[in-house]
């Protein structure tokens, strides 16, 4: 059964059951990727362009790796927005790659919307990876995969997504993510980083972070912007950390079966205590073996697609 | 040249006419009203607008001509033409132009520029040197070359101190301060704050942005006695605001767009970039607040924003796009169709909001429907049904989220300067 949709551009109102075929499709790479030769044929002679208007090497080289493995022709297309801020280089840019005949575009763009956008103008399956602080499904995809690989089930599990929610794209990707996968979503920080009417997506909201470690099984901490305006949503980074940040001493009394996961790259010591990021709750360096393997399987499936 | 107009609805409140009757036109001067026996005039001179309303000439109070310094979005002909296919005898130009209206110079350009047109152009001037808000602008030397009032729209005015001298200056010659309200610390997002704005990732900005200024400069007004008038008011508290404000007699004043009264942040979520505007397309609360205050009477106009822009500087990332849409030549049309045709308003309050009410505020005459009277109207079809077509539009840009909405009634010709256009072209009368 193919995916429902061309494009992979948020995970709002995408099926329970393509969810469940993407993770399970990333189950048979995962095992790929532990093979000596960890490249199959799949998607050869398909050519993917790597679109990114905002740096983010990480998530970059983590598509390009699953391309390779895919063996897809790829091609990297890096540019900062602040230079298609002025003229019109971005409809430009894009038509440019277009007329290349492309199959397949990963974006990353700091404007919401981008990728829907791409989809007017473009005949090549779109893949989202990170739109403004709207979606970013395959970080969600690949979270979720990983708390399953550990405890065996989504349904019914309790994850809490910790930290600054309103600038994040991870947030509402893993909200609408895990719910449809049947899981109990929660959300905790400082009310200045809660989006309006966040609460009606079905989310409790924590003030307390004990209470959260304590009622939770897992807890999926995001990355505190250490460059934005500093003082205008948190006072200090030193007080986030004493009254949001995820430490031993915090889990070894509220909860010792708690699961860590964290999108990287980490601020040790504001949002994860040293301690915790090279902990045996955590299971940061999973996720980023999982990001592969999931995206070999959003490839696949969407490069396959009939 | 003399023109005869048959058997319309003279409507004009301000000389309590209401009747059906014919308008003898004489060297663009209304010269006789009444049963007038067409014998005695050319054929192509006479216009058979039966069932028609005749009104004073429309006038939008809220238009960005775009000259001098981007003629490529719009220039001060243009726009007029736009204003005339929209129905609009008379405009008011908003300052954010490069230079800003700062200057008599640039009063005196504009003038220039609009002298043997149809449409009446009237320019407001900036608040402060370049719309800073840190030096006042030589509001006297603007009111003497032909500012009707002072803003800094695009932007509040900076400062209490600035504002307060601002009206007080002002105030000597009677001229409005015209306030775009934001508060600019709470000002970088993209549309509304709201659940909306949270489940598309793009930033909001709140309507308590609006409403602290709307706040703040009802405040002053009380506080100096002088007269401010709230640009394109969106949001139900400070609709509230300047209810209050009436009732307590402070000379306020507010308009409200089109797009206000009739779109809600829903309308974002395709990012389609002709939504985005500033202030912000709100709720569906917010809406109703607007449509209230016109009925009662807290909106004392419609105006339209019309902000034109070029279609490469839409097409672009919602976040990076500019705000703004053209309005001249849609915003009759949905006013007819939201509000007359909703029985919210009465066509008689709509020549109220479109005509007399913007002209009053601006001090500048409100044209008659009588003898004697330089001939200065508009001729509306409130039943013509038409879709909009953006292709067709006067206007130099075609920023408009209503291209392909079906509306009921527009204007089908107007008449001032001894120049009336109607069936798309102008001609000397
Ligand atoms: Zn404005």
């Amino acid at each position: 059964m193919p995916l429902s949709s061309k494009h992979l551009l948020g995970l709002q109102g995408v099926p329970a059951e393509d969810i469940q075929l993407i993770l399970d499709t990333a189950t048979t790479f995962r095992e790929v990727l532990d093979r000596p030769i960890k490249k199959v044929p799949t998607l050869q002679g398909k050519t993917i362009v790597n679109l990114f208007f905002e740096n983010s090497t990480r998530t970059r080289i983590s598509f390009e790796l699953a391309q390779k493995r895919l063996s897809a022709d790829t091609v990297n297309f890096t540019t900062s927005s602040s230079s298609t801020k002025k003229g019109e280089t971005f409809k430009d840019t894009v038509r440019n790659i277009e007329a290349m005949k492309i199959d397949m575009i990963i974006v990353r763009h700091e404007s919401a919307g981008v990728p829907q956008y791409l989809t007017q103008i473009s005949e090549a399956n779109i893949i989202n990876a990170g739109d403004g602080r709207h979606e970013h499904p395959t970080q969600a995809l690949l979270d979720m995969y990983s708390i399953k690989e550990k405890t065996g089930d989504l349904k019914g599990l309790k994850v809490c997504i910790v930290g600054d929610i309103a600038h994040s794209r991870v947030a509402l990707s893993n909200i609408y993510g895990l719910i449809s996968m049947g899981a109990k979503v929660s959300l905790c920080g400082p009310s200045t980083m809660m989006p309006m009417g966040i609460e009606n997506l079905g989310v409790k909201i924590y003030h307390n972070i004990e209470k959260a470690i304590h009622e939770n099984d897992v807890l999926n901490v995001l990355r505190i912007q250490l460059e934005r305006k500093a003082g205008t949503t948190i006072p200090s980074v030193r007080e986030y950390h004493n009254y949001f940040g995820i430490t031993s001493e915090r889990i070894e009394r509220f909860n010792r079966d708690i699961l860590i996961l964290h999108p990287g790259p980490i601020n040790r010591g504001v949002e994860l205590s040293s301690e915790v990021a090279d902990g045996p709750y955590q299971i940061i360096l999973d996720q980023v073996t999982n990001g592969v393997a999931i995206r070999m399987a959003v490839l696949y499936l969407l490069g396959t697609r009939p | 040249m003399d023109i005869l107009l048959k058997s319309m609805n003279l409507l004009d409140p301000g000389s309590k006419v209401n009747e059906v009757a014919d308008l003898h036109i004489k060297n663009g001067v209304i010269h006789k009203i009444g049963d007038i026996d067409s014998s005695e005039f050319d054929e192509e001179n006479i216009f058979e607008f039966s069932g028609k309303y005749c009104v004073p000439g429309l006038f939008d109070m809220h238009v960005h001509l775009r000259e001098p310094g981007r003629e490529d979005k719009e220039t001060v002909v243009t726009g007029c033409n736009s204003s005339a296919a929209g129905g609009f005898t008379g405009i008011a130009c908003m300052p954010n132009t490069t230079p800003a209206i700062d200057s008599a110079e640039v009063v005196n350009l504009i003038l220039q520029k609009a002298k043997d047109h149809l449409v009446d152009v009237y320019p407001v001037g900036a608040v402060s040197l370049e719309r800073k808000g840190e030096a006042l602008a030589p509001i006297a030397e603007l009111v003497e070359a032909g500012a009707v009032a002072f803003s800094d729209d695009g932007v509040a005015v900076k400062t209490s101190a600035i504002l307060r001298n601002a009206m007080e200056y002002a105030g000597m010659y009677n001229a409005p301060i015209i306030e775009h309200c934001e508060d600019p610390s709470l000002d970088d997002g993209a549309m509304n704050e709201s659940f909306v704005s949270t489940q598309l990732g793009l930033p909001g900005i709140p309507t308590v942005a609006e409403d602290i200024i709307v706040a703040r400069d009802i405040l002053m007004a009380e506080y100096t006695g002088q007269r401010i008038h709230i640009a394109h008011i969106s949001s139900k508290n400070s609709i509230n605001l300047v209810r209050e404000a009436k009732a307590k007699g402070i000379k306020v004043t507010a308009e409200i767009t089109p797009h206000h009264f009739t779109l809600t942040d829903d309308s974002v979520k395709t990012y389609d970039t002709n939504y985005k505007m500033n202030p912000p397309l709100r709720s569906n609360e917010d809406v109703k607040a607007g449509i209230e205050g016109l009925k009662d009477g807290t909106i004392d106009c419609i105006a339209s924003d019309h902000a034109p822009h070029k279609v490469e500087e839409k097409e672009r990332e919602f976040i990076y796009a500019p705000n703004g849409i053209t309005g001249l030549e849609t915003q009759l049309g949905i006013t007819l169709n939201e509000l007359v045709h909703k029985g919210i308003l009465s066509i008689e309050d709509v020549v109220y909001k479109l005509s007399v009410n913007p002209r009053k505020i601006l001090n500048i005459p409100v044209p008659g429907i009588k003898v004697g009277e330089n001939a200065n109207l508009t001729i509306i079809d409130d039943k013509e049904i038409w879709t909009v077509d953006l292709s067709k539009t006067k206007s130099k840009s075609k920023n408009s989220p209503f291209d392909k909405r079906l509306l009921t009634g527009k204007a089908i010709a107007v008449i001032n300067n001894k120049q009336m256009f109607c069936d798309n072209e102008f001609k000397q009368i």
